[in-house]
C-alpha cells in the first residue's frame, strides 16, 4: 500500500489568496482567461511552466526535485500542455511566499505557472503546497492548496497537484492519481507467461498480484478499487476468482455454473457482477450477487454472448454478440430481455465498454485485417476509430472519459503486446511504460 | 540401435509428461516422422510406439490427436471426421484412457470471442466422438482460446494450425 494513511487536509493557503482564488473557481465561469477546451477538434497545447518546488526544510529537499517532475509529467503526457524547459526560466522562485516576477514568465511565453513548497513536519509527514497562476492576467487559478501524507506517498502527492491544475485548466476531473491493473506478459508468443500487476496510471509502483503459473486473462476493478475480479484457470479451466488489493489474497467464486466462466465486470454498486458462462457450444450472460451467490441467467440464445459492461447507473449493460451471425454490440436492461443492436458498421464488434461519463461506448473493432478502438454513442451514432493497427484490443476508459487505454500486440513470431493509451478524439496515441509485455487494462477509479 | 533406444525414451518421457500442460504432444511431431522413416529397420511393433495400436502414441500420432477449423467455424470437415472416427474407434478399444478436449482460436479475434469460439470447437468434437459411442463421463471440454498458439507467425500457414481442438488422453481423473 501506498502511504496514504492520512485523509488529504485540502486548506486554503490565508484569507487574502482565498479572495482571489475565489475568482477563478474550475468552470466558474465563461469569461475565465485560461481554458483548453478538451472536446475541440484540434488544440495548441498550452505553455506551462513549473520551476523545481521550493524546499522548506533539508528534509524536503529530496521531495521537491521528484514532485516538480512527475507534476510536469501528468500534464504534458495529457498532450493539452507543453512544458517550458527550465533553462529558459528567467526567475526563480526562491520562496513560495514571494511575490511572482508575471513578467519574466510572459517573456518566456509561459500562460500558466505552477509554483510549489515541499516540508516535512514534526511528525516526519510531507507537506505539499502548491499555487496556479494566469501569467497574463497575473491572477491566481483556483486557491493555493495544502496536502499532507506520508514520504512514501511522494509520487500521490504529485498527481493530486497535476488532477488540480488539469481540473482547473479543463473544467475536466483529472485521472492522475489513479490506478491500472493489468496483464503482463513474458516470453514467446507460444509459451507466454502471464502474471497479474497493478500500478499507477503511469507505470509507476508495480506491483505483480499472482504468480505465473496459471494463465490469467483480463482483470477488472471494482469501482472503489479495492478489489479486482479476473479469470484464471488455476483449476484447469477459465473461472472468475476475486482478488483483495490491499493483502493481495485471492479466491475462486463459488458456483458459476456452465463448463467454464470468464469476462467479469462488477456492477456500479460493487455488489454483484456479470460475466459469460459456457455450456456445450453456448456462451450465455449471468449476474452474480457476491454476498448470496445466487446466480441469474441474463440470456438463453444459442450463439456466443459476451464481454459485458454496465452502465454507470447499472440499469443496463452493453455486451458483444454473434446472433446475427458476425460479432456485433448490442444494449439490454441489466434485468434481461430484448437487446437492441447498436454496431451496424462493416466489420466486427467486440469488447464494448460504457464510458463512466454514460454518453459512450468503446469498443474493439474488426475489419479488413485489421484491428481499430473506436467509440460510439450508445445509440451507436457518431462511431470514430481513434487507432489503427495488426490487433489493437480491450479499451478501459480513465475515470473522467476522457482518455483510453488498451493493449497492442505486434504482428509475427516475435510478436509482444503492449499497453498504449490514446484520448477520445484519437490524440496523444503513446505507449504506457512497464517492464515487461502488457495486454488487458483496467483503469481503476480516481484515489 | 541407437533409434531405437531413441523411441524408447521419447516414449517413456510421453508417459512421465502426461498432463501437465497444453500442447504437450507439439515435440512428437517431429520425432513422429523419424519412427515412420525407420520403421521398416525394425520387422517388430515396439510397445509404445507409434506403430502400437494400443499405444498414445499411435493415437497422437497415427491417428491424430487434433482436427483444425475454418477461419471463425466449429463445423467439422470430412477430414476432421475421418480423425474423429478414428479416435471414437480408438476410445473405445482403450476403456482405461480419458479425454479432455483443447479448443482453441488463431490471434485474430478478441479474447473472449476466441474463448467462447474455442469452446464451441471443442464441443463439436466432443459432441462427435459422444455420437459415435464414447460415453461422455470419459471426456471434458476446456478453451484456450487465442492462448495457447503452436504456430507463432502471423501469417494463414500458422493461423490454420492454431484453430485447432486437440484431444488430450490420460490414464487417470478428468480434473
Amino acid at each position: 500500500m501506498l502511504g496514504l494513511g492520512h485523509v488529504f487536509k485540502l486548506g486554503t493557503l490565508g484569507a487574502a489568496v482565498m479572495a482571489v482564488g475565489l475568482l477563478f473557481q474550475p468552470a466558474a465561469s465563461s469569461a475565465q482567461p485560461l481554458r483548453i477546451e478538451i472536446t475541440e477538434g484540434v488544440i495548441e497545447p498550452m505553455p506551462f511552466a513549473a520551476p523545481a518546488f521550493v524546499a522548506e526544510s533539508a528534509a524536503a529537499q529530496n521531495f521537491a526535485q521528484e514532485l516538480s517532475q512527475v507534476v510536469s509529467s501528468d500534464l504534458t503526457g495529457t498532450g493539452l500542455f507543453r512544458e517550458i524547459p527550465r533553462d529558459a526560466h528567467i526567475s526563480q522562485i526562491t520562496s513560495f511566499q514571494s511575490p511572482v516576477q508575471f513578467a519574466d514568465w510572459k517573456a518566456i511565453n509561459a500562460q500558466v505557472l505552477i509554483t510549489g513548497a515541499a516540508d516535512v513536519n514534526a511528525n516526519g509527514q510531507l507537506v505539499v503546497k502548491f499555487r496556479v497562476y494566469d501569467v497574463f492576467s497575473g491572477a491566481e487559478v483556483g486557491q493555493g492548496m495544502q496536502f499532507v501524507g506520508t514520504a512514501d506517498g511522494v509520487r500521490r502527492m504529485a498527481h493530486k497537484v497535476a488532477d488540480q491544475v488539469y481540473s482547473r485548466i479543463t473544467g475536466e476531473t483529472g485521472y492522475f492519481d489513479s490506478r491500472v491493473v493489468f496483464v503482463s506478459e513474458s516470453g514467446p508468443k507460444d509459451q507466454r507467461a502471464k502474471r497479474l500487476a497493478i500500478m499507477d496510471y503511469d507505470g509507476a509502483n508495480l506491483q505483480y498480484l499472482t504468480g505465473s503459473g496459471a494463465i490469467v486473462l483480463a482483470p477488472r476493478f471494482s469501482p472503489d478499487g479495492s478489489r479486482v475480479i479476473y479469470t484464471s484457470y488455476q483449476t484447469g479451466e477459465p473461472r472468475i476468482h476475486v482478488l483483495n488489493v490491499g493483502d493481495v489474497q485471492s479466491r475462486i467464486l463459488p458456483a458459476q455454473g456452465g463448463m467454464m466462466s470468464f469476462a467479469p465486470r462488477f456492477a456500479p454498486n460493487g455488489q454483484s457482477l456479470i460475466y459469460s458462462a459456457t455450456t456445450g457450444s453456448n456462451t450465455d450472460l449471468f449476474r452474480m450477487d457476491i454476498g448470496s451467490g445466487q446466480v441469474t441467467q441474463l440470456t438463453t440464445s444459442p450463439s456466443i454472448e459476451t464481454a459485458p459492461s454496465f452502465s454507470p447507473d447499472g440499469s443496463q449493460i452493453v455486451f458483444e454478440s454473434d446472433r446475427s451471425g458476425t460479432q456485433q454490440l448490442y444494449i439490454m436492461s441489466t434485468s434481461g430481455g430484448e437487446p437492441r443492436r447498436i454496431s451496424f458498421g462493416e466489420g466486427r464488434y467486440g469488447t464494448p465498454v460504457w464510458s463512466p461519463r454514460g454518453d459512450m461506448i468503446a469498443f474493439t473493432k474488426q475489419n479488413a485485417g485489421r484491428f481499430h478502438i473506436g467509440v460510439m454513442r450508445t445509440d451507436g451514432s457518431e462511431e470514430r476509430l481513434l487507432t489503427a493497427s495488426f490487433l489493437d484490443e480491450g479499451p478501459t476508459w480513465a475515470p473522467n472519459g476522457r482518455v483510453l487505454m488498451f493493449a497492442r500486440e505486434t504482428q509475427g513470431a516475435s510478436g509482444s503486446s503492449a499497453l498504449y493509451s490514446v484520448d477520445i478524439s484519437g490524440r496523444n496515441l503513446k505507449r504506457v511504460q512497464t517492464p515487461a509485455g502488457g495486454s488487458d487494462p483496467s483503469w481503476g477509479p480516481l484515489q | 540401435m541407437k533409434t531405437l533406444i531413441n523411441a524408447t525414451l521419447m516414449v517413456a518421457l510421453l508417459g512421465a509428461t502426461a498432463c501437465t500442460r497444453a500442447d504437450r504432444f507439439d515435440d512428437m511431431n517431429g520425432a513422429g516422422s523419424g519412427f515412420d522413416a525407420n520403421a521398416g529397420i525394425n520387422q517388430g511393433i515396439i510397445p509404445g510406439s507409434a506403430n502400437d495400436p494400443r499405444s498414445p502414441a499411435y493415437f497422437n500420432q497415427t491417428i491424430g490427436d487434433r482436427v483444425l477449423f475454418a477461419v471463425d467455424q466449429s463445423t467439422l470437415s470430412p477430414e476432421a471426421q475421418r480423425v474423429l472416427d478414428g479416435q471414437a474407434q480408438w476410445l473405445m478399444t482403450n476403456n482405461d484412457y480419458l479425454a479432455v478436449i483443447e479448443g482453441h482460436a488463431d490471434e485474430q479475434g478478441t479474447r473472449e470471442y476466441n474463448l467462447a469460439l474455442g469452446a464451441r470447437r471443442a464441443n463439436a468434437v466432443m459432441e462427435y466422438l459422444v455420437a459415435k459411442g464414447v460415453a461422455q463421463n470419459r471426456m471434458r471440454f476446456v478453451s484456450y482460446g487465442k492462448e495457447r498458439p503452436i504456430e507463432v507467425c502471423s501469417q494463414e500457414a500458422c493461423y490454420a494450425k492454431n484453430r485447432r481442438a486437440v484431444t488430450v488422453i490420460s490414464i487417470g481423473s478428468l480434473s
